[in-house]
């Protein structure tokens, strides 16, 4: 059987199967010995944390959530809960779910290439690592108050009043997240015509919705920390 | 000396040893098949592989020691229900117990709670090596989906079992996960648009969480059922989907 593939011309199809007895069940009982050795000498060394008995009436200050929902806590500092809390993780996760149907670039399947997709590459990775740098900020850069130390800063209680935050004028604040998304969805499909004809209308749209949702929680915060804007979008309903 | 080979001949030339190795062991491609394809376990796998799949530098083995982790959790978890009751006069004093008078109890609770954090991250590395293979596309996409699922339920898992001491830590972990439910757009009753469904805090989706208005006896059952029957189960069953889905789009992924 002839298989083509991409840079290395045509290849012939081996049939390079090995028996999955001993080659792959010796690695995975290797794993399994190697994970439990490793977890056992690190609780034998290290203590899960316990607190004092749980009292409504205290307060833990900073309360932090489990670290890997730190990141939708670090991001109610520049978002209203049912937006960091609620409707962003339910995009994330959506986002996640429809990857497979969105990204139709049939090369790259079942093998590590950059060159082959680098869209999809670069936007994924960007996600993953601004998700954990987000985890990091709220995990070891949040003192009291969810007030902002650095690593070499000690937690104290007594820092600087944070500046006053203002909100965008609202038709400032619609014409600019609607131009966000109107020009994000239209000028790529103008420029890059290739992509957004290999995408179709509905693939298109949605793949460009959400890398925008994810630039724009981006923006977002650059506003607060460069502007202190505290919303683009401000009505008595709903605020953005 | 003929001692030892007569005796293990003895061994294992009999009714009963062949009544449980159904094969011989010498190394012969059909035993290697029969190693798999006859033990119920291995029979995940097929008893031949692409040799890249089962390269550590293709893998990473991440998958599967997240599966691995999440057994050791199955183990660990339910010798700690022998000594833990989700009663709030109790909770705490068990988990004190764990550590200080239950022998090996403060092994047992460590390695349960870095498991789970392991699991959290191998989890996370496992779907990250899934993206750069581009494993999800044709025609995996709906094993992805269900990994994507596994995921979430792995978050859930994790923080379910962070309410269980009854210490601070967990009690406000929890407070600041479950009032996010509050904010809801619709349904929670100080979400967005909540006045259109009618919502107070004693009818929102915060209440049907925690069973109660504030994090109470009932929140804290709930977080145990959840974690050690309702979510694992839900998991298993899709585990078992996920497993099957890999055989049957194909096995491991590869270039063609």
């Amino acid at each position: 059987m002839e298989v083509r593939q991409e840079k290395r011309g045509l290849v012939e199809f081996k049939d390079d199967k090995v028996f999955t007895w001993p080659t792959l069940v010796a690695k995975e009982f290797l794993a399994a010995i190697f994970v439990t050795v490793g977890l056992l000498f690190y609780s034998y060394f290290v203590d899960a944390p316990l607190r004092e008995l749980s009292n409504p009436g205290q307060a833990e200050n900073p309360a932090k959530a489990p670290w890997y929902f730190l990141g939708l806590q670090e991001a109610l500092v520049y978002f209203d809960p049912w937006y960091a809390g609620v409707v962003l993780p339910g995009i994330i996760v959506l986002g996640l779910i429809l990857i497979p149907y969105l990204d139709n670039n049939p090369k790259g399947n079942g093998y590590y290439t950059f060159k082959e997709r680098k869209f999809a590459v670069t936007t994924f990775v960007f996600g993953y690592i601004f998700w954990y740098v987000l985890i990091y900020i709220g995990t070891a850069l949040r003192g009291p108050f969810w007030a902002f130390f650095w690593p070499w800063e000690k937690w104290t209680h007594d820092f600087p009043t944070p500046p006053p935050m203002h909100d965008l004028p609202l038709p400032l604040g619609i014409i600019l997240m609607g131009g966000f998304y109107f020009a994000g969805l239209t000028l790529p499909a103008l420029v890059k015509r290739d992509f957004f004809m290999k995408l179709g209308v509905i693939r298109y749209s949605l793949t460009m919705g959400l890398l925008l949702t994810m630039i724009g929680t981006v923006i977002k915060m650059v506003f607060r920390l460069a502007f202190n804007v505290k919303y683009i979008i401000a009505t008595p309903w709903i605020n953005i | 000396m003929k001692v030892i080979p007569d005796f293990l001949k003895k061994i294992t030339d009999n009714e009963i040893w062949k009544s449980v190795f159904r094969h011989g062991y010498t190394d012969t491609p059909r035993n290697r098949a029969l190693q798999i394809i006859s033990n119920v376990w291995l029979h995940l796998h097929p008893a031949k592989v692409r040799e890249h799949g089962t390269k550590i530098r293709f893998t990473w083995c991440m998958g599967g020691i997240t599966f691995f982790v999440f057994l050791f959790e199955t183990i660990t978890g339910i010798l700690l229900m022998f000594y833990y009751v989700p009663d709030v006069n109790r909770a705490y004093a068990d988990i004190v117990d764990l550590m200080y008078v239950v022998p090996f109890g403060r092994f047992l609770r460590n390695s349960h709670r870095w498991g789970a954090h392991a699991m959290v991250i191998t989890v996370s590395i496992h779907m990250f090596r899934v993206f750069l293979t581009g494993s999800y596309k044709p025609p995996r996409q709906f094993n992805w989906v269900v990994g994507v699922i596994l995921l979430v339920l792995t978050f859930l898992l994790s923080f379910t079992g962070y309410l269980l001491p009854w210490d601070q830590l967990g009690y406000w972990a929890i407070t600041v996960g479950t009032n996010m439910a509050r904010a809801t757009p619709l349904l929670g009753h100080e979400g967005p648009f909540s006045y259109i469904l009618g919502m107070r805090p004693d009818n929102d989706v915060r209440f049907a969480l925690l069973g109660g208005t504030t994090i109470e006896a009932p929140a804290l059952l709930r977080a145990y059922v959840w974690h050690c029957i309702a979510i694992p189960l839900i998991a298993s069953a899709l585990m078992m989907v996920h497993f099957w889905r890999v055989r049957k789009d194909g096995g491991i992924s590869g270039p063609l």
